[in-house]
């Protein structure tokens, strides 16, 4: 489990530019009106390079790759 | 049965003569004569708190021991509270949550309008058991009243607290009282929620560990401390501990504040405020952030958590709205979805985009404009919505919008298609609290 982590969107700072969900639809959908809904499952090795890739395209800096146990708190 | 022999205080030593016995606990403190209980009456009771100092162990014990809980909707530990707050990393700050943005809660506003040095020696009896060095009393920038009676009672005490106390008059929109708008505001910034971590009682006000307790959960603390733990749990349950007040409106005679032990029947509740004859047609627990009960379920239900969860409710704030048997629930919830899509921050794509959408489709289905259609989207859009916030605003919408389609589905049924309100009534026989439709123009600074 060391190599997975988990994907997370800044809702303040995301303004549903979509880019996420086109570069890795495996894990980002979008909602009604655009915004990315994150799947909350860790990221395996085998798809980390696409969670990269849509961290990198998203213009707002709004998603994150965290490691998975890192709580809110 | 216990006898006062057996109530002892957070120290050890026998609890006052004069702690009360049964109900009511806080409203007592409140003046009779229509204004704030003078500081000399009050310290007849309550003597001054210490000067708030090293942090106070046995303070913090005996509020772990007295199992209080907040009592501003999130129902979390005090004493885990506390003791968190003292760990943190240096000199810590207290924040009162006196914002009650909630519309169909009063309690708050009324214990800072009639008995505000309960509140006060509550601030600094738990600013001395973290070893806080200042103290601010937030308040509902709209809520006149409670404003002038902090005002009032901390002129009293002319400054002879130990430490600087001051109050705060915080822009009067809904969620300018979630913790973390609450810390945004007192650093210069607008009062919006902000995205945690981290969480205040690490790092908050002026980046100190920063305590932020709602008023009644203080106004409690200080009963705790002066007149024991012990005192503190022979009301409530073992899980929820003591009185708690309830803001109870809608279809009643007498609507009003209430001071219950939790775990108390609602039925009674409502049979001791005139419910209505014909019986409730439901009951909305937990104000507009809450949850709708079908009349079975409330003719049965206690006001605890450990009960309500059960349906899928808490007690949240603690405001009850009674709907009467012949009025539309989903009027009221259209009404109320409405109001809380207004009380959007505009920060968050979800919350903005979608509570509108869930607001005017569920006022749609009332006005007999949607079909089944629109009945599938609403439901879509509350999974869509849940936990994508940056504060829990949308989820509250999400929880009332569930539990109304739920508890109404025949309602909702008979307004499906043209079919109009049945009820042919807009809101209960008896209003609850009204709320302005829409903030939207109200400052954030």
């Amino acid at each position: 489990m060391a190599l997975s982590r988990q994907l997370r969107v800044d809702p303040i700072a995301c303004d549903g530019n979509g880019l996420c969900a086109e570069l890795f639809p495996e894990r980002i959908t979008l909602d009604d009106w655009g915004y990315p809904i994150v799947d909350p499952a860790p990221i395996g090795p085998n798809l980390l390079a696409h969670a990269r890739r849509a961290v990198s395209a998203c213009p707002l800096l709004a998603l994150r790759l965290d490691a998975p146990d890192r709580t809110r708190a | 049965m216990r006898t006062l022999a057996d109530v002892t205080g957070p120290t050890g030593q026998a609890a006052s003569p004069d702690a009360p016995l049964g109900l009511p606990r806080l409203l007592p403190a409140i003046g009779g004569d229509g204004g704030a209980t003078p500081l000399e009456r009050h310290r007849l009771r309550y003597p001054e708190p210490p000067r708030p100092g090293r942090p106070r162990e046995d303070f913090i014990a005996a509020v772990e021991r007295s199992g209080l809980r907040g009592r501003g909707g999130a129902s979390f530990p005090t004493g885990t509270k506390l003791r968190a707050v003292r760990d943190g990393r240096g000199a810590p700050v207290v924040v009162v949550n006196g914002s009650e943005g909630e519309p169909s809660s009063g309690k708050d506003k009324l214990l800072l309008t009639m008995a505000p040095h309960l509140v006060l020696d509550g601030a600094l009896l738990a600013a001395a058991a973290v070893g806080a060095s200042q103290v601010v009393v937030c308040v509902d920038g709209a809520a006149t009243a409670a404003l002038e009676g902090v005002g009032w009672a901390l002129a009293e005490r002319g400054g002879s607290d130990g430490l600087p106390v001051r109050l705060a008059a915080i822009p009067p929109r809904y969620v300018a009282g979630e913790e973390s708008a609450l810390v945004h505001w007192l650093n210069g910034g607008p009062a919006t929620p902000t995205r945690v971590p981290p969480r205040p009682f690490r790092r908050g006000v002026d980046r100190r560990p920063t305590l932020i307790d709602n008023v009644e959960t203080l106004a409690h603390l200080a009963q705790v401390l002066r007149f024991g733990p012990d005192w503190f749990r022979q009301l409530g349950t073992a899980e929820e501990p003591g009185s708690a007040l309830v803001t109870l409106s809608g279809a009643v005679e007498r609507p009003g504040i209430y001071e219950i032990p939790i775990g108390a029947s609602l039925a009674d509740l409502a049979g001791r405020a005139g419910g209505p004859p014909d019986g409730a047609g439901a009951v909305l627990v937990g104000g507009y952030f809450g949850s709708w009960l079908g009349a079975d379920t409330a003719s049965g239900a206690s006001l605890c958590n450990s009960d309500l969860r059960r349906h899928g409710a808490s007690l949240g704030c603690g405001a009850v709205m009674v709907l009467g048997r012949r009025a539309c629930g989903l009027a009221e919830t259209a009404r109320i979805l409405a109001w809380l899509a207004g009380q959007t921050a505009g920060q968050c794509g979800p919350c903005v985009h979608g509570l509108a959408a869930v607001a005017r489709t569920t006022a749609a289905l009332h006005d007999g404009h949607a079909g089944a259609g629109d009945l599938d989207r609403l439901r879509r859009w509350a999974g869509q919505i849940e936990g994508r916030g940056a504060c829990r605003l949308p989820d509250g919408a999400v929880r009332l919008l569930r539990s109304a389609l739920e508890v109404f589905a025949g309602d909702v049924w008979r307004h499906l298609d043209g079919g109009g309100c049945p009820a042919g009534v807009r809101s209960f026989p008896q209003r609850a609290p009204a709320a302005a439709p829409t903030q939207g123009g109200l400052p954030w600074r």
